[in-house]
C-alpha cells in the first residue's frame, strides 16, 4: 500500500459534541464529535426509509433526454424492489428542465404498487396543481441554504422561494396532500462557499413549520464530511425533530457513505439516494453526484438495518437505465458483484 | 523484485495472481505495462513531499512471479529518502529479508491471511507454514534492529471461504502481533466488508492485540471503505492504509476498483479535524503524475471533482 497515514497529534482535536467516548478502547485520535464508541452500534435505527431519488433528481442531471416509456419502466422496477419512496418526476417548467417534459405521461403510465409513494417535484402553486391534477399524491418542495444558490437556482431569494412554498403546503394541507421538504447546500455551497448550519436550520424550521412531514438535508455538491454533517445535524435537530429529517448526500467527493453512517448515528432514519448513482455534480465536469442507492443498500444491509429492499432488483434497474443511457452504472457494489 | 513505488506496486503485484488464474490475464493486461524505474522513483520522491510518514515502497518477491518488481534495488537506492519517512518494503521470506537488507531497506512488512484458502492459493503454504517463514524474518529483523510490520488478508472476508469468523482474524493477528510485528494491518481484500462486520472484526481483534498496535486497509470494492475507516477510527485505530489516485484494482472482480484513495481518506479526515500532516494537494499533483504515467484515469473522487464545486 502506498502510504499509511498515522494521526500523528493524537492530542489536538475539537471537541463540538462533548459526546462520551464509550468504548474504553476508544482511542484520543478523532475528534469527539465523531467519537460514538461501541454503543453508537446499538443506537442504530432498525429500519432506515429509503427514499429513490434516480427517476427525478438523478435523471433531471443526466444530459440524455430519456423516452418515456424508459422512465415509467425503470419506476416500475424500482417499485418491484421494494423501495418505499420513488421520487417519480417534476412539475416545473419543460422550459427549463426538458427531461421533465413528459411528467403527466410518466405520473399517468407508472404501475402505482401499493404502500409506495411516488412524490413530485412542486416549484410553485402552478406545479402543485398540475401536479395533483395529473394524480399525484405527494409533492416536494425545494429551498437552499444559500441565498446565492437560490438566486442562481430558482431565481429568487430564500425568503421568496419560502413564501412560494408556504402557498404550496397551504393548498396541499387543504387538498390533504402530504409534502416533503428539501433543503440544499446544507453542507457547502457552491458560489458561497461554507454555509452557516444555523442558516440550515432556519430554513428546515421554516419548511417545517409550515406543514413539511419531513425534511431532506441536501449535501447538494457532496462537498461535507462526518465532521461538517455531524456540526449541521447537531443544530438543525434542535429545531426540527430528528425523526422528521433525511440526509441526502452526494458522492462528488467520495463521502457520501461516511456521511449517511453518521447520520444514522446521530438519529436519522431516511436516506436519499439514487439508483445507479444517477446524476452528476452539474457544477465539476466528470465528478460524481448522487449516492448510489445499491451501494447505501449493501451499507445498511451489513450494518443489521432492514431496508425492504431487495439489492438485486435494485441493481437490475440500475442496469437497465445505464443500458438505455449508455453510461456505465457509478455504483460501486454494481461494478463489483463480488460472488462471495 | 521491484522497488516499485507501492501504488504501483499493489496494482502490479496482482500479476502474481496470473499464473494462478489465466483468466484474469485480460483485466491485468493495463496493469502489466512496465512503469520505467525513473517513474517509480518519481512519484515515491513525490509521495515523500507530501508529509506521508511511511510510504511502502517495493516488494522483494521473485521476480519471476512479479516481473514488474525486477528493479526493486534500483528504485530503493534511487529515491530520496526523507528522514521523517519511512520505507517499508514487502519481505515474503528470508530469501527476500536478506536482499531487501542488502538493498538498504530498514523496515519490512510481511503479508498473512486469515484464510486457509487464500493463503495456499496466494503464497502457497497454509497459515501456520507462512508463521514459520514469518518468524524466521522477524527473528532476523529484530537482531538487525529492523522493525516488522504485519498484514492480515481477508479481514472481513475471503473470495474463496466466504465469510470468516472475527475470532479467526484475531488468532492470525494475534500471532503475528506476539511474533514480533510492531504493527498490524487487517486488510478487506475484496472490500466486502461494511461498518457493521468492522466493527464486529475489530471488537475481536482487539481484545487480544492492543488498539494501537493496529491499522486499517480498506478496499474500496464496494464503496464501503471510507465508511468502513470511519468506523475504525471511532473505535480507536489510529493507522489508515491507502494508495495515492485509489490505484490497484480488485483481481476478484472485473472492472471493480480495490485501492481506497489517498486523498479521498486525507479529505475526510481533515473534514472530521484530524491532523494527519500530510497535504493534499501534493498527494492530488503525485496522482495525478502516475495516473499520466500509466495512461489511466484516477479513481479518487476528490482528484476527479477537484474543488470545482467551490
Amino acid at each position: 500500500m502506498a502510504a499509511v497515514i498515522r494521526f500523528v497529534h493524537r492530542s489536538t482535536f475539537s471537541c463540538r459534541m462533548g459526546h462520551q467516548c464509550l468504548s474504553s478502547s476508544c482511542s484520543a485520535a478523532v475528534p469527539k464529535s465523531v467519537q460514538v464508541g461501541s454503543s453508537a452500534w446499538k443506537a442504530l435505527p432498525e429500519r432506515v426509509k429509503i427514499v429513490e431519488v434516480g427517476p427525478r433528481d438523478g435523471l433531471q442531471n443526466e444530459k440524455t433526454v430519456v423516452p418515456t416509456e424508459v422512465k415509467i419502466h425503470l419506476i416500475d422496477m424500482l417499485s418491484e424492489a421494494g423501495l418505499p419512496v420513488i421520487e417519480a418526476t417534476s412539475f416545473v417548467s419543460p422550459k427549463w428542465v426538458p427531461q421533465m417534459a413528459d411528467q403527466v405521461e410518466v405520473m399517468k403510465g407508472i404501475r402505482r404498487r401499493p404502500g409506495v409513494a411516488y412524490p413530485v417535484l412542486t416549484p410553485n402553486l402552478k406545479g402543485f396543481q398540475e401536479a395533483v391534477k395529473a394524480g399525484a399524491a405527494e409533492v416536494a418542495i425545494f429551498g437552499a441554504a444559500s441565498e446565492l444558490f437560490s438566486k442562481k437556482n430558482i431565481n429568487c431569494s430564500v425568503e421568496e422561494s419560502l413564501q412560494r412554498f408556504e402557498e404550496v403546503t397551504k393548498a396541499a394541507k387543504e387538498a390533504g396532500v402530504p409534502v416533503r421538504g428539501y433543503v440544499s447546500c446544507v453542507l457547502g455551497c457552491p458560489y458561497e462557499g461554507k454555509v452557516s448550519p444555523d442558516k440550515v436550520a432556519q430554513v428546515a424550521k421554516r419548511l417545517y413549520s409550515m406543514g413539511c412531514y419531513e425534511i431532506s438535508l441536501g449535501d447538494t455538491t457532496g462537498v461535507g464530511t462526518p465532521g461538517g454533517m455531524t456540526e449541521m445535524l447537531e443544530v438543525v435537530s434542535r429545531e426540527v425533530p430528528v425523526t422528521a429529517l433525511a440526509v441526502h448526500c452526494h458522492d462528488t467527493y467520495g463521502q457520501a457513505l461516511a456521511n449517511i453512517l453518521i447520520a444514522l448515528q446521530m438519529g436519522v432514519s431516511v436516506v436519499d439516494s439514487s439508483v445507479a448513482g444517477l446524476g452528476g455534480c452539474p457544477y465539476a465536469q466528470g465528478a460524481s453526484g448522487n449516492v448510489a442507492t445499491e451501494d447505501v443498500v449493501y451499507m445498511l444491509h451489513g450494518l443489521g438495518i432492514q431496508t425492504g429492499v431487495d439489492l438485486t432488483k435494485v441493481m437490475d434497474a440500475g442496469a437497465f437505465i445505464c443500458r438505455s443511457l449508455n453510461r456505465k452504472t457509478s455504483s460501486k457494489v454494481a461494478q463489483a458483484s463480488c460472488k462471495l | 523484485m521491484g522497488n516499485v513505488p507501492a501504488t504501483v506496486k499493489h496494482c502490479l503485484s496482482y500479476e502474481q495472481l496470473v499464473q494462478d488464474f489465466p483468466w484474469l490475464a485480460h483485466w491485468l493486461q493495463e496493469e502489466k505495462e512496465m512503469v520505467p524505474t525513473g517513474v517509480k522513483i518519481r512519484l515515491i520522491d513525490m509521495l515523500s513531499e507530501t508529509g506521508l510518514p511511511v510510504i511502502e515502497a517495493t516488494s522483494f518477491v521473485s521476480s519471476k512471479w512479479v516481473p514488474q518488481m525486477a528493479d526493486h534495488t534500483e528504485v530503493l537506492q534511487g529515491i530520496q529518502k526523507h528522514s521523517h519517512v519511512r520505507y517499508p518494503v514487502l519481505t515474503p521470506n528470508m530469501h527476500g529479508f536478506k536482499d531487501a537488507v542488502a538493498a538498504g531497506a530498514t523496515e519490512v512488512a510481511v503479508f498473512g491471511s486469515a484464510s486457509e484458502t487464500f493463503s495456499l492459493k496466494n503464497i502457497n503454504c497454509s497459515i501456520d507454514e507462512s508463521m514459520l517463514r514469518f518468524q524466521e524474518i522477524i527473528c532476523s529483523a529484530k537482531q538487525q534492529q529492523i522493525p516488522v510490520r504485519g498484514y492480515v488478508s481477508c479481514a472481513l472476508g475471503c473470495p474463496y471461504e466466504g465469510h470468516l469468523e472475527p475470532t479467526k482474524v484475531a488468532e492470525v493477528v494475534k500471532r503475528l502481533y506476539e511474533l514480533g510485528c510492531y504493527e498490524v494491518s487487517l486488510g478487506d481484500t475484496i472490500g466486502v466488508g461494511t461498518p457493521g462486520s468492522m466493527a464486529k472484526m475489530l471488537h475481536t481483534v482487539m481484545k487480544e492485540v492492543p488498539h494501537s498496535a493496529l491499522a486499517v486497509h480498506c478496499h474500496d470494492t464496494h464503496g464501503q471503505a471510507l465508511a468502513n475507516i470511519l468506523t475504525a477510527l471511532q473505535m480507536g485505530i489510529c493507522v489508515v492504509d491507502s494508495s495515492v489516485a485509489g490505484l490497484g484494482g480488485c483481481p476478484y472482480a472485473h472492472g471493480a476498483s480495490g485501492n481506497v484513495s489517498t486523498e479521498d481518506v486525507l479529505y475526510m479526515l481533515h473534514g472530521i479535524g484530524v491532523r494527519t500532516g500530510v497535504d493534499l494537494s501534493k498527494v492530488i499533483l503525485a496522482g495525478d503524475f502516475i495516473c499520466e504515467a500509466l495512461n489511466r484515469k484516477t479513481n479518487s473522487k476528490v482528484a476527479q471533482a477537484r474543488g470545482e464545486c467551490w
